[in-house]
């Protein structure tokens, strides 16, 4: 089997934070401890709610923060740290893109001038040719030349995201990041950029992370698709078996909360409580003071992620059939 | 709580020192006390003699030590000129200035702020416009330049008003009144935007929603949140009840701290001008830590120990 | 579903709603009975949020309110303020999106609920205690007693809409407008907030509008469901039929825009081109420059309101070829 594109291994992210100005310092797992890796072309969907680390395991997944555990290895090689000409170069061939397209853009500059940019920076082409290259990329995303004289006020969301997206892929990437890229827009306008984003993916081959709270369109998206919780993954699998038949309690309780119109629901999830405090983990298993199904020994041991068989991972002590799954103990 | 406290005090300790320390030596090396006090025609030694009795010939840094560890001791120095302390000159000009600060600072309260909320309830229409083209007025024209024209008018013209000295209390209407101007101004521009910011807010719509009515969403919702960065302007009002007279003082001679400090300060009269610099950074100081501290009582989100709620 | 008196709660007729000459809304014709829910469902500019708010007299004023709002037959349009806050809160409320910013930071839960509490019920002091507690415990804040005397900002966003919701109750109304109450919460909080909303609607019997541009959430907890578009009603109907067989095309692309979550994956149904400017409406039909099935009656006229099926209603020339459908359909069974 090739080698995977990107490998990332038991990558950790923390931060300290204070509680007022005297307070004890507090340390906040943003991530703790996530696994996966990215073959060519593929896409792999990564679902969670506030607090889960997705949007963090997008950013040192990118190379933009560095781990303070673990490795991130893209194309074989680790990524070069932070700020070296290596790690710039590297920026030719991966990629992000954000949720708010007006954030990402330049309100000072016409939007061709944006996609060029890239081409600019790494000196990609003959410097002649390259307007035609903003030309064709724009072409790509469903904007015109028109569009691309237009400042960013001028256009509207949907179109915006679009010119984020020609100036992602203007150095032709192998992999792009999608950090919550459709959320802010109407649902028409999401379908666009959906359909959009597949078409690009079959054209260009390229690999994706996609993170998003929203199930459905992860689905549309991905091909696996992997769920977080705390700044783990809980589970992890086929996007449509996963769904379909989800074996952590937590990824029922998310399909349970995005019904489908005319389908009157079945297996109805709510959980109690709040979103967790990534300062404030509970013990064992970080899931189980919302979990419907949780029992004492939740309270104490830390479920590890374990096959489930067909390719799928999940980290429940009732995930597997049998209730002997191997788990971390809890120091 | 009181660390936090602790910590603000030595601050503003620190920026006390700090404006008094830049003072010293801008004034010292700026001229020459001793000619301009003895005047032009003293002689070398009379100048000599007296520098040395006022330890102007020591080197600065001699001076400055001598100078802290005086403070320390509670010693502020004499006037050059007559030799009295400089603590007992400044504070017997006071109450005067205070005389005109504080109505000032009513006036300044008592038109700014209604009228900048008058114009926010009523924003886009001829009032909000009138009274913020009034704002705009108030607060360009120097205060020298308006406390001169009001002289010219009610002094000169009408002759309704005096136009300088502090016999009795009509005299200090047009000195207040020159003051009040441009602050109530500021301050109208600003409570203005602050409730306009607050008035854009979902939860008075909520309130309405609520069926409160319009008048007790002003009274009970609105100005409660839009105190809040008012109290920083009002505060920084608060601070320059010292030294925010200068300017009018002189044009209407009336004989205050401002006075003083510019007339001290043409003289190179180091230590009145040190001491009333003190006292203007203190009273800064003070304002600001009154006002830090009235921001915890208005915003129960600044207060310590507040528990953000986890989302 | 209860049988339902023949006269609705509140019945809008005819409201349109413009901003300095500006037309958003276009002639609102809506019915709500005691005990419904009805859902409003619209994009960015369908004016639903629009609806709402100007039928409680709460949009600015240089806004221009026409048409009826009926509230058992008194038209509350252009009534007086001292009127309009009465019925805010009292009979009609609304809870809005976003709530950590729709509860005032400064003031305490307590002051908030009581505000309403004596508003409306004419309680005062412990006894405001006493029944702000007790809202507080139906809507499921925990320690409510202590509770009470906290701040917004100390509360999560979940929490902070059910504070909202108890707000909302606080009055008795008949009718809770939520406007987008779960937008800004994260998908397993939205869960608990519909939850709540629906056990509150049962237990107090009251009709609700749920506005919201999510039609999963639509469809799981309304009878009735209204799909608008540029400020018209669109279509209108039972909520199962609607999303099981949507008639005008603007909600057959709303429905088709939504990934399905199960079965095949399909390209989306994308709907080309943007939302109208309201200052430069298209001729006759609004949705006509987007629509594949325009033809020239859509240019000519705007579409009204038409029935095509029982209880089920249109704004679309295809309406007429639907009724005969159904005629046909009826006629054969």
């Amino acid at each position: 089997m090739s080698e995977p594109l990107l490998r990332v291994d038991d990558v950790a992210r923390h931060y300290t934070m204070r509680r007022g100005l005297f307070g004890r310092p507090t340390e906040v797992r943003a991530v703790d401890g996530v696994s996966f890796s990215i073959g060519r072309g593929e896409t792999l969907g990564i679902v969670g709610e506030s607090g889960s680390g997705k949007s963090t395991t997008g950013r040192v997944v990118l190379g933009l923060e560095d781990p303070d555990r673990g490795s991130v290895a893209f194309d074989g090689a680790a990524l070069p740290p932070i700020g070296t000409p290596a790690w710039r170069g590297l920026r030719a061939r991966m990629q992000m893109i954000f949720q708010d397209p007006l954030g990402a853009l330049d309100r000072r500059l016409p939007i061709a001038t944006q996609v060029r940019e890239p081409l600019d920076i790494h000196g990609l082409g003959e410097p002649t040719a390259r307007d035609a290259r903003v030309v064709d990329l724009l072409d790509r995303v469903g904007l015109s030349a028109d569009h691309g004289r237009r400042f960013p006020h001028e256009l509207s969301g949907g179109q915006r995201q679009r010119a984020v997206l020609a100036r992602a892929l203007a150095t032709a990437p192998d992999f792009l990041v999608c950090d919550e890229p459709i959320s802010a827009l109407d649902v028409s306008i999401q379908a666009q950029v959906v359909n959009l984003l597949t078409d690009l993916q079959a054209e260009l081959g390229l690999a994706m992370l996609f993170v998003s709270h929203d199930l459905r369109v992860v689905r549309q998206v991905s091909r696996r698709v992997a769920v977080m919780y705390l700044g783990r993954i809980v589970e992890e699998g086929d996007a449509d078996d996963l769904f379909a038949a989800p074996a952590h309690p937590y990824t029922r309780a998310l399909v349970s909360a995005a019904p489908t119109p005319g389908r009157r629901m079945v297996d109805r999830v709510v959980l109690q409580g709040d979103p967790p405090d990534p300062a404030d983990r509970p013990s064992g298993c970080s899931f189980h003071p919302r979990c419907p199904v949780a029992a004492s020994r939740c309270r104490i041991e830390d479920p590890a992620l374990v096959e489930l068989g067909g390719g799928r991972r999940a980290a429940c002590l009732f995930a597997a059939p049998g209730a002997d799954a191997p788990s971390r103990k809890v120091a | 709580m009181l660390r936090h406290l602790l910590f603000r005090g030595l601050r503003a300790l620190l920026t006390v020192a700090l404006v008094v320390t830049f003072a010293f030596v801008v004034l010292r090396l700026s001229a020459d006390p001793a000619l301009i006090i003895l005047g032009p025609e003293a002689s070398p030694e009379m100048i000599a003699a007296f520098r040395k009795s006022w330890g102007l010939d020591e080197p600065i840094w001699v001076q400055y030590v001598d100078y802290f560890r005086a403070i320390l001791r509670g010693e502020l120095g004499r006037s050059m000129r007559d030799g009295r302390p400089a603590i007992e000159l400044v504070a017997e000009r006071i109450p005067a200035t205070l005389a005109l600060t504080l109505p000032a600072l009513a006036l300044k309260l008592g038109v700014g702020v209604p009228a900048g909320i008058w114009a926010s309830l009523h924003r886009g229409t001829v009032i909000d416009r009138a009274v913020m083209a009034m704002a705009v007025a108030g607060f360009t024209v120097p205060s020298f330049v308006l406390g001169l024209v009001l002289v010219l008018i009610f002094s000169v013209r009408l002759g309704w008003l005096p136009s300088g000295g502090q016999d009795t209390w009509v005299h200090a209407v047009l000195p207040i009144v020159t003051m009040g101007v441009g602050g109530a101004a500021a301050l109208a521009r600003f409570t203005r935007s602050a409730m306009l910011e607050v008035l854009g807010q979902p939860y008075i719509r909520t309130a309405s929603a609520k069926g409160v009515p319009w008048a007790r969403v002003i009274r009970d919702h609105a100005l409660p949140n839009a105190a809040i960065p008012t109290v920083t302007i009002v505060g920084f009002m608060v601070g320059t009840l010292i030294a925010g007279a200068v300017v009018v003082e002189s044009v209407f001679s009336w004989p205050g701290v401002g006075r003083l400090l510019v007339v001290a300060v043409a003289n190179r009269d180091l230590a009145v001008v040190q001491c009333i610099l003190l006292l203007v950074a203190a009273t800064m100081v003070c304002s600001n830590l009154l006002v830090d501290f009235l921001y915890g009582f208005l915003d129960p989100r600044l207060r310590q120990g507040a528990r953000a709620g986890a989302h | 579903m209860a049988t339902r008196p023949t006269d609705p709660l509140v019945r809008l007729e005819g409201l349109t709603v413009a901003f300095d000459g500006v037309r958003v809304l276009h002639g609102i014709d809506l019915a709500v009975h005691r005990g419904e829910t009805v859902g409003l469902v619209g994009e960015s500019g369908s004016g639903k949020s629009v609806t709402w708010l100007a039928a409680l007299g709460l949009l600015p004023k240089k806004a221009r309110v026409a048409g009826r709002v009926l509230l058992d037959g008194e038209n509350i349009v252009g009534a007086s303020e001292q009127r309009l806050d009465d019925l805010r809160g009292g009979r009609i409320a609304m809870i809005f999106q976003d709530p950590a910013s729709a509860l005032n930071p400064v003031l305490t839960i307590r002051r908030q609920i009581g505000e309403a509490l004596a508003l409306h019920r004419g309680l005062a002091g412990a006894a405001i205690g006493a029944e702000a507690k007790r809202l507080l415990d139906l809507v499921g804040i925990p320690d409510a007693e202590r509770r009470l005397s906290a701040y917004p900002h100390e509360f999560s966003g979940g929490q902070n809409q059910r504070i909202m919701i108890a707000m909302a109750l606080a009055g008795h109304p008949d009718l809770l407008v939520a406007d987008e109450p779960t937008t800004a919460l994260d998908a397993t909080i939205q869960a608990q907030i519909l939850d709540l909303l629906a056990l509150v609607r049962r237990e107090l019997g009251m009709a609700m509008v749920l506005i919201s541009h999510d039609l999963g959430v639509v469809s799981q907890t309304c009878d009735r469901v209204a799909v608008m578009y540029a400020g018209r009603i669109v279509e209108e109907g039972p909520s199962e039929r609607l999303f099981d067989d949507p008639g005008h095309p603007y909600a057959r692309g709303l429905i088709g825009a939504l990934p399905p979550l199960d079965g095949s994956r399909r390209r989306l149904i994308s709907i080309p081109g943007t939302v109208p400017d309201p200052r430069d409406p298209p001729p006759g039909c609004a949705f006509a420059p987007r629509c594949l099935h325009a033809d020239r009656r859509c240019t000519a006229e705007v579409p009204h309101l038409e029935a095509f099926e029982a209880e089920r209603r249109m704004a679309c020339v295809l309406a007429v070829h639907r009724r005969a459908v159904h005629r046909r359909e009826l006629v054969e069974a």
